[in-house]
């Protein structure tokens, strides 16, 4: 067992036992949930699975055709006015949002909510070449306030109690403490309505690209996201590849699930569809505008006509609330931005599964998140073909060894029914012994779970008996 | 190799395909219309806009609509160039401000302003939206002042989403903008408690028009 996951073992099993924490993600997840099944009930949505099914349909369809729709998209943005940059990694992300600051003389830059721009850790690159860049969702500020990082991916400060809050605004901003929600909110308002204003170009993910349109689509519900898109002089879109849509059309599948999936919402307050920078006539807008389309690893998710299904993720976030072990150790456990049960299936694939081989572990299979994804990705197919990698990657290596030979002596005595039965028999009386999960492999396995009782008779003999009582 | 070379060459050899090649066959768009007649519609739009804290009222004419937002704001107000607001008397108020040339001095007044008003080229009955479409509409408007006031003709409302998309199959085409607005803004970042107005207004009315437009 390597070092990093000793680490984690450790930190798992702190945020377990953090009472506060587990009570204020157990509760907004819970709502969450209740939210979404209240508007995708058969009373509520009648078309509910239908929509599933279609939207389904047109990731799988726009993925297996992906360069045509890319070119498409090129095509359509470049003749809105709009640019498009290709980006292979995060560095080339960073590298052409500082050279374009550098070149028109930006220092500071307003951000709406992004998983893509997390991924990348595109602030610190920025902060790394002195450009401050502000995080301006009223969660995201929050944690970038805190140093900290987000624990949910549409409730990043999900973890933080109000008091938490207060402590963040009063140490960092210098203002009076607040500790009501509505007030601190309106301290945040405050601060950033002069950023927005002044900053000098906006960055911004996408829900959605559209390819007919060359269009970005982006929805929120504070209005940072129509801030940042419509007040600097420069806007720029960072979005993954896997995005793409076929048409505008589209959106009106789309749209019905994202929001409903996420937060229980019919829509979400505001729905932008962006399609290039300010027209002539325009009383206001942008007058440049990119998309950097990025790729980081989602073309090697490709090849697998599987796995690719991967990338149908529109982000909603469903699957963290729905899945227990989400639930029970948090966002903070789950390398790379993206957690859940989503972050287990594309944080290995996109990275690469030698660097995190527990994480398709980090799931009973339970099938809650397939159940609640509204375009129908079987997350827990996927994670058994990860484990299978996993076991596959680490069968040379010497520490599995004992496993190894303790699964080969399991096959060789299934095939003996005598022996079978006796290894049986010793097994349970030993099981019974209190000081056997004490030490060893078995101890740790035993701290966070019970150990079954074996029955006073097993079932081979009870069936047996059963047989001669004619039964 | 350049980066776009590289990762379209990459997807290709994913995917099995060669430069140039045509797509599969689309998917067929699912577009599903409801019948709803029009006074249900507005019923609908009002219950659910009024359920996320929008305000709705009633107008039988332009100049009734003018007497409403009259009632409704205070101090000053800027509105966007929306030909309906000067049609209906709303820029000639007192207070009112309209027809900023340039971005800064729009941009000054949409940051002072406490009511923005706005006319709305459509309305979504399923979800309470209002959709602004075009360049008569400021972002800024609908955005910086804490009460918003949009002017809706009845005739524009339509049943929902795929009602709009069959008029606006390709949204790009008539505006670089076009925005779906539903609700006041809202946040529940902090212990999912409700806050409304977080960055944009955090009221909104929307004026139901009888009169048809001309």
């Amino acid at each position: 067992m390597s070092l990093i996951q000793i680490q984690q073992d450790e930190k798992i099993r702190s945020t377990v036992a953090d009472s506060k924490i587990q009570r204020a993600v157990y509760s907004a997840t819970a709502r969450l949930k209740e939210k979404r099944s209240e508007v995708v009930s058969a009373d509520a949505l009648p078309e509910y699975q239908e929509l599933r099914t279609q939207a389904n349909l047109i990731k799988k369809h726009t993925l297996e055709n992906l360069d045509f729709y890319l070119e498409e998209f090129e095509k359509n943005l470049t003749a809105n006015g709009g640019k498009l940059i290709w980006a292979r990694d995060g560095k080339e992300v960073a590298d052409f949002i500082l050279g374009l600051a550098k070149e028109r003389g930006v220092k500071m830059l307003v951000k709406s909510k992004s998983m893509t721009t997390e991924e990348i850790h595109l602030n610190d690159h920025l902060e790394a070449h002195g450009i401050d860049p502000v995080e301006t969702d009223l969660g995201e500020y929050i944690i970038q306030l805190a140093h900290d990082r987000p624990y949910h991916i549409v409730a990043p400060a999900v973890h933080m109690t109000r008091l938490d809050v207060a402590d963040v605004l009063e140490k960092n901003l210098k203002v009076e403490r607040e500790e009501e929600p509505e007030k601190q909110a309106m301290i945040a308002r405050r601060t950033l309505r002069e950023k927005f204003l002044a900053a000098g170009i906006g960055i911004s993910g996408g829900n959605f690209l559209v390819a007919d349109s060359g269009a970005v689509t982006i929805i929120e519900n504070e209005g940072n996201a129509r801030l940042t898109t419509s007040a600097p002089r420069i806007h720029i879109a960072v979005v993954g590849i896997e995005k793409m849509i076929p048409r505008a059309q589209d959106l009106a599948v789309f749209l019905k699930l994202l929001g409903r999936s996420g937060t229980g919402q019919l829509l979400t307050v505001y729905t932008s569809f962006l399609s290039g920078p300010r027209r002539a006539g325009d009383a206001d807008g942008p007058d440049e505008f990119y998309v950097v389309l990025m790729d980081n690893g989602r073309t090697r998710l490709l090849a697998d006509s599987e796995k690719r299904q991967s990338l149908y993720c529109i982000r909603c976030g469903a699957c963290l609330n729905a899945c227990p072990v989400y639930r029970k150790i948090g966002g903070h456990n789950y390398p790379g931005a993206y957690s859940g049960p989503i972050g287990a299936i594309i944080t290995p694939q996109y990275h690469g599964i030698k660097e995190n081989p527990w994480l398709p572990f980090a799931s009973s299979l339970c099938g809650a998140c397939a159940e609640v994804c509204p375009v129908k990705i079987d997350i827990p197919k996927i994670l058994l073909e990860l484990r299978k990698e996993v076991v596959e990657s680490r069968a040379a290596d010497s520490d599995s060894f004992a496993e190894r030979k303790a699964f080969q002596m399991y096959a060789w005595m299934m095939r003996k029914p005598k022996l079978y039965a006796l290894a049986g028999k010793i097994g349970s009386k030993l099981a019974g012994l209190p000081g056997l999960t004490s030490f060893g492999p078995a101890a740790k396995w035993a701290r966070t779970r019970e150990v079954p009782r074996p029955a006073a008779k097993s079932f081979r003999d009870e069936w047996r008996d059963r047989k001669k009582g004619g039964r | 190799m350049t980066s776009r070379e590289q990762i379209l060459s990459d997807v290709r050899k994913a995917l099995g395909r060669t430069a140039g090649q045509a797509p599969a066959a689309q998917p067929k768009a699912r577009i599903v219309i409801p019948t709803i007649a029009v006074e249900e519609r507005v019923r609908l739009f009002q219950e659910r806009l009024e359920v996320l804290g929008g305000k709705v009222h009633r107008a039988a004419t332009y100049a009734d609509a003018a007497r409403v937002v009259g009632g409704l704001i205070e101090g000053t107000a800027v509105a966007s160039n929306a030909a309906v607001l000067r049609y209906a008397g709303v820029t000639a108020m007192a207070g009112v401000s309209s027809g900023y040339g340039d971005e800064p001095s729009l941009r000054a007044a949409c940051a002072s302003a406490p009511f923005g008003i706005t006319g709305a080229d459509y309305g979504l009955a399923e979800t309470g939206s209002i959709v602004t479409v075009g360049a008569n509409e400021a972002r800024l408007v609908s955005l910086l002042p804490p009460v918003h006031i949009a002017l809706l003709s009845k005739s524009r409302m339509l049943t929902g989403l795929d009602e709009f998309y069959t008029l606006h199959p390709r949204p790009a085409l008539a505006s670089a903008s076009t925005v779906f607005i539903t609700g006041p803004s809202r946040s529940a970042d902090i212990e999912m408690i409700l806050v409304r107005g977080v960055h944009g207004p955090r009221v909104i009315h929307v004026i139901v028009v009888d009169e048809e437009l001309i």
